[in-house]
């Protein structure tokens, strides 16, 4: 059995096993990072001297007896998270040159874990954007097909775990980040309920919407990796201190008698096609397996979308606010006074969508504007969280669409923002409520891979990590790579 | 009241005062707060403003701010919310200032001051809100280039609000001292004006006497001592006046007052005023107080200076006045306690409230010190104010044995005794010494005799002079008087 194509449960077993040591298997994907990174753009960062540093620690702690079930797994960190000591670009030229400090919490965490860090992956530029696009560092390229966008904002992560080049990422998801690209490159993305995972050093985008997730190919692979990165950080005041269940014991729960909602409006307009055929055998595959499937409604929800481009860039204005040329980051070239400074600064170092959210947050949040704008948006976001806390009593779980289409064309949609934004129409209400949300493999709209998504309610991660288990279990959608990269 | 008043003018100020929470640690970092630290020597990450880094409260700051609503009557907010207040500015590292906006966690509160004619005023307090310090720009010894130091970046600070309720410079001063008073008795502050601790922006306007409306006012920054307070409210007060007389218009901006110059100058104008684009920070979570726990902190509330000068009075029987300075802070008040009980009580109150507020503050003030330091204790004292009751000494002859004791440490009477200061009240040798005044005058006294009564004062001093000072005044007056009118 070739190594790459395992899951992360799988390889954890075969280092369990000692059928391979983490260093072999470290190298082996680094190998794989050398022979096909170029070509994917997916990886910013690789670095195989702390990979195989790790992975040597890793085969140590086994030898010692002190082996958890991550230690020796490699991984990727998505470029926004601060790695010490090692360059943290986040897809930004105004980061182009900042090696971060010290470690976020997660990384910190997975580190702990005795995981292994073969590099950073490429991102949408300070995870704005659904294409990957916008990034400093080129777009990244779809493993399906190299002419097409991975998603985004997390497509590095996305790209690597779909070609494996390592068996397993971490991402964001800020209005659908971890669930679009998941979808679109085929694999698994979970979202976790906002204040599951510390938010403490990943840069931040819209604060009140950022969370981390992880990305891999099963729904067993995403419980194994939360289960390290979960639970209550003191240095993040928007963290929960709740304890976090055993997700990967709790993966078993059958589905028998569990109450999925359809929400109306995810298939009201614009789902046709092959999408949404996947989708509806998706639906016929969960009532096989015992779930009761109900139609409930969001009235709120098509509210979501616009409400995201208010409050996101509101909070991403502000946040973006500490670049400005002084202390870290890009500085522009012998400023003539300070206003000169901060404006070359920042109009050098941030990309044309940055700016172009940077400028609409200022917008919403100047005097005269903020009760027409931002005011009303958290009016929407708050009827948007209370029409799905009303769903939430009548089921256990939402599922529909991640994505309105499959990955499209690189270019295809960068000069019309509008359409861009159109892509995060059915993930983003989870954002706007704070709620969990997954995105699993459930077919092919030809070559490409179509995602179905799976809402969860406050703190739900288990149902909805046992409900993609199960389905996984019927299915092998999640178990296909790219021809390519086999 | 004063000139400005007489020429027809009413003047209104407000101020914003900024007291610098006593906390060992910064309101969202966990870096020290200790003042004259190497630039920088205490700045983290999250003082930096690094990517990914996030604000957490320190819950002692939110305790403070709960102590200071509660002494000041006010309505402290079960739900409070702290804002970003954006601006950019090299000192402020995250390109906005966590502050509290909407929801302050301090509000409605109110303190009386005292005029100078006796009479009590109630200022109203509008909110006291709790946010970060930023650091400092510093520009000396830099050339073509300005330094930044962020120790002070994330330092507390409760913004106190006032309402314009205050109608002259004095009003100012009497409220500013006031509040500076309590915040160190609630030990909130340390309330040092050289370190910034404690500082103030005054909001001044001028209008006709019975207008409907308050001018447009002007914001004075950077005041940072109670004098040049009061000089920076009297000339802005001045300049409008200047202005409006003279057919004008006051423009609202903020002035930064010049020390130096003694003058305020435009440095803002309201149009070039930045929009701070305030929202909720999304990195923090409302503040929510527990009744229970302000019930806790009210129960730490020490008795705060209005109590105690009106138990000063009540106990003590003492002046307004004399009870005003001496509850002016916690340690004064308790050294002035300490003194009445070792003197043996309230019946010694009124003298060791002269000795405490009269000698004793004068060496403290001479020698700059804080009682902490004073050379002479509360015992020292009460046993210098035994030997006056008793009348080892004289009140005068007390001056000098004070002097003895701050200067040597010593107890009154080791001072009275190793310099033979002890009065003389034997009938006796003062009647020799009158005797012998008498004899060595002769012309005086038949002056004297034949009606010429002023020079009674001249045998006083020269009897007084020949007991090189010792002798009782009362009865070396008594017996002087007897033996110049018999002869």
């Amino acid at each position: 059995m070739t190594i790459h194509t395992r899951s992360v449960a799988e390889l954890a077993a075969g280092l369990a096993r000692k059928e391979f040591s983490a260093v072999e298997l470290a190298e082996h994907f680094l190998a794989r990072i050398e022979r096909s990174n170029s070509a994917l753009n997916a990886y910013v960062t690789v670095t195989p001297e702390r990979a195989l540093a790790d992975a040597r620690a890793a085969d140590e702690a086994r030898a010692r007896g002190a082996a958890g079930p991550l230690t020796g797994v490699p991984l990727a960190h998505k470029d926004i998270f601060c790695t010490d000591g090692v360059r943290t670009a986040c897809g930004s030229k105004m980061l182009e040159n900042f090696v971060a400090p010290y470690d976020a919490t997660v990384v910190e965490r997975l580190h702990a874990a005795g995981t292994v860090m073969l590099g950073k992956t490429n991102m949408d530029e300070f995870a704005m954007g659904s294409s990957n696009e916008t990034s400093h560092f080129g777009p990244v390229r779809n493993p399906w097909d190299l002419d097409r966008v991975p998603g985004g904002s997390s497509g590095g992560s996305a790209a690597v775990v779909a070609a494996r080049l390592a068996p397993v990422a971490t991402g964001t998801d800020t209005g659908g980040s971890i669930r679009q690209p998941a979808a679109l490159v085929g694999i698994s993305g979970i979202k976790p309920t906002y204040g599951r995972v510390s938010r403490y050093g990943m840069i931040a985008f819209a604060s009140s919407l950022d969370q981390a997730g992880i990305m891999a190919p099963s729904a067993e692979d995403c419980a194994l990796l939360l289960q390290a990165m979960a639970g209550f950080d003191a240095r993040d005041s928007t963290s929960v201190d709740r304890p976090v269940p055993d997700y990967v014991a709790e993966l078993g729960a059958p589905l028998q008698g569990v109450r999925i909602g359809l929400l109306k409006e995810f298939f009201a307009h614009g789902l046709e096609g092959p999408t949404a055929t996947l989708v509806q055998a998706a639906i016929d595959e969960y009532r096989r397996l015992g779930a009761e499937i109900v139609e409930v409604s969001c009235p709120s929800l098509p509210l979501s979308v616009p409400t995201y481009y208010v409050v996101a860039p509101a909070e991403c204005s502000s946040n973006l606010s500490r670049f400005d040329g002084v202390r870290f980051g890009h500085r522009c070239k012998d400023p003539r006074d300070l206003m000169d400074l901060y404006k070359r600064s920042r109009g050098e170092g941030f990309g044309a969508e940055v700016k172009r959210r940077i400028m609409t947050g200022t917008y919403v949040l100047s005097a005269g504007y903020y009760d027409a704008y931002y005011l009303k948006a958290q009016k929407c976001r708050s009827l948007i969280s209370a029409d799905f806390k009303r769903a939430f009593a009548e089921v256990d779980l939402l599922l529909g669409p991640t994505s309105p289409s499959p990955a499209f064309a690189i270019g295809a949609k960068v000069d019309d923002p509008i359409t861009m934004y159109l892509n995060d129409i059915y993930t983003i209400g989870a954002n706007l409520a704070g709620l969990p949300a997954m995105s699993i493999p459930c077919g092919f709209d030809g070559a490409l891979p179509v995602g179905l998504q799976l809402i969860g309610p406050h703190f739900g991660e288990s149902r909805l990590l046992s409900a993609a288990h199960a389905y996984q279990g019927v299915t092998d959608f999640h178990r296909r790579i790219p021809a390519a990269y086999a | 009241m004063n000139e400005t008043t007489e020429a027809g003018w009413e003047v209104v100020i407000g101020l914003e005062i900024h007291a610098q929470l006593a906390t060992r640690s910064k309101i969202f970092s966990g870096s020290a707060t200790a003042y004259g630290a190497a630039p920088n020597s205490q700045a983290n990450l999250v003082d930096l403003g690094y990517p990914g880094v996030l604000p957490v409260l320190n819950r002692e700051a939110v305790r403070m701010a709960v102590k200071f609503g509660l002494a000041t009557g006010s309505t402290v907010a079960e739900r409070s919310v702290f804002a970003r207040k954006n601006y950019f500015y090299p000192d402020l590292p995250k390109g906005y200032q966590i502050s509290q906006y909407e929801r302050p966690i301090v509000e409605d509160g109110s303190l009386e001051i005292m005029l100078d004619d006796g009479t009590k005023k109630t200022i109203g307090i509008t909110r006291a809100h709790l946010e970060e310090d930023a650091g400092k720009s510093l520009h000396e010894g830099l050339k073509n280039a300005s330094g930044i130091d962020l120790n002070r970046a994330g330092t507390p600070l409760l913004e106190i609000v006032s309402e314009p309720d205050l109608r002259s410079a004095k009003e100012a001063i009497a409220y500013l001292k006031k509040v500076h008073t309590l915040v160190r008795y609630l030990e909130i502050c340390d309330g040092n004006m050289q370190e910034g601790s404690f500082r103030c922006d005054a909001n001044v306007s001028v209008r006709r006497f019975g207008a409907a409306k308050f001018g447009t006012r002007c914001e004075i920054k950077n005041v940072n001592s109670f004098r040049f307070v009061e000089k920076a409210i009297n000339y802005e007060v001045a300049r409008q006046i200047d202005v409006l007389e003279g057919g004008g218009t006051i423009r609202q901006e903020t002035r930064l007052y010049d020390s130096a110059k003694d003058e305020t100058r435009s440095m803002r104008s309201k149009e070039e005023a930045n929009d701070y684009r305030y929202f909720p920070d999304p990195d923090l979570l409302p503040v929510v107080l527990e009744p229970a726990f302000i019930e806790t902190v009210r129960a730490t509330l020490p008795e705060l200076p209005d109590e105690k000068a009106a138990r000063f009075i009540r106990d003590y029987a003492l002046s307004a006045y004399d009870a005003a300075v001496l509850t002016s802070s916690r340690e004064l008040a308790s050294f002035y306690e300490s003194v009445v009980a070792a003197a043996g009580g309230a019946a010694s109150a009124k003298l060791a409230a002269n000795w405490v507020m009269g000698d004793f503050s004068g060496a403290l003030n001479r020698d700059g010190l804080e009682i902490a330091g004073a050379r002479v204790t509360a015992e020292g004292l009460a046993g210098l104010m035994a030997r006056i009751q008793d009348n080892t000494i004289s009140g005068k002859i007390a001056k000098d044995v004070f002097e003895l004791m701050w200067a040597d440490r010593a107890t009154a009477d080791a001072v009275i005794e190793a310099n033979g200061l002890r009065q003389i009240t034997d009938t006796s040798a003062i009647e020799a010494a009158i005797d012998a005044v008498l004899a060595a005058n002769p012309g005086q006294l038949a002056e004297y005799r034949s009606g010429k009564d002023r020079l009674f004062g001249f045998f006083v001093g020269q009897s007084m002079k020949a007991t090189q000072g010792k002798a009782n005044p009362a009865q070396l007056n008594e017996l002087l008087k007897k033996k110049l009118d018999n002869p």
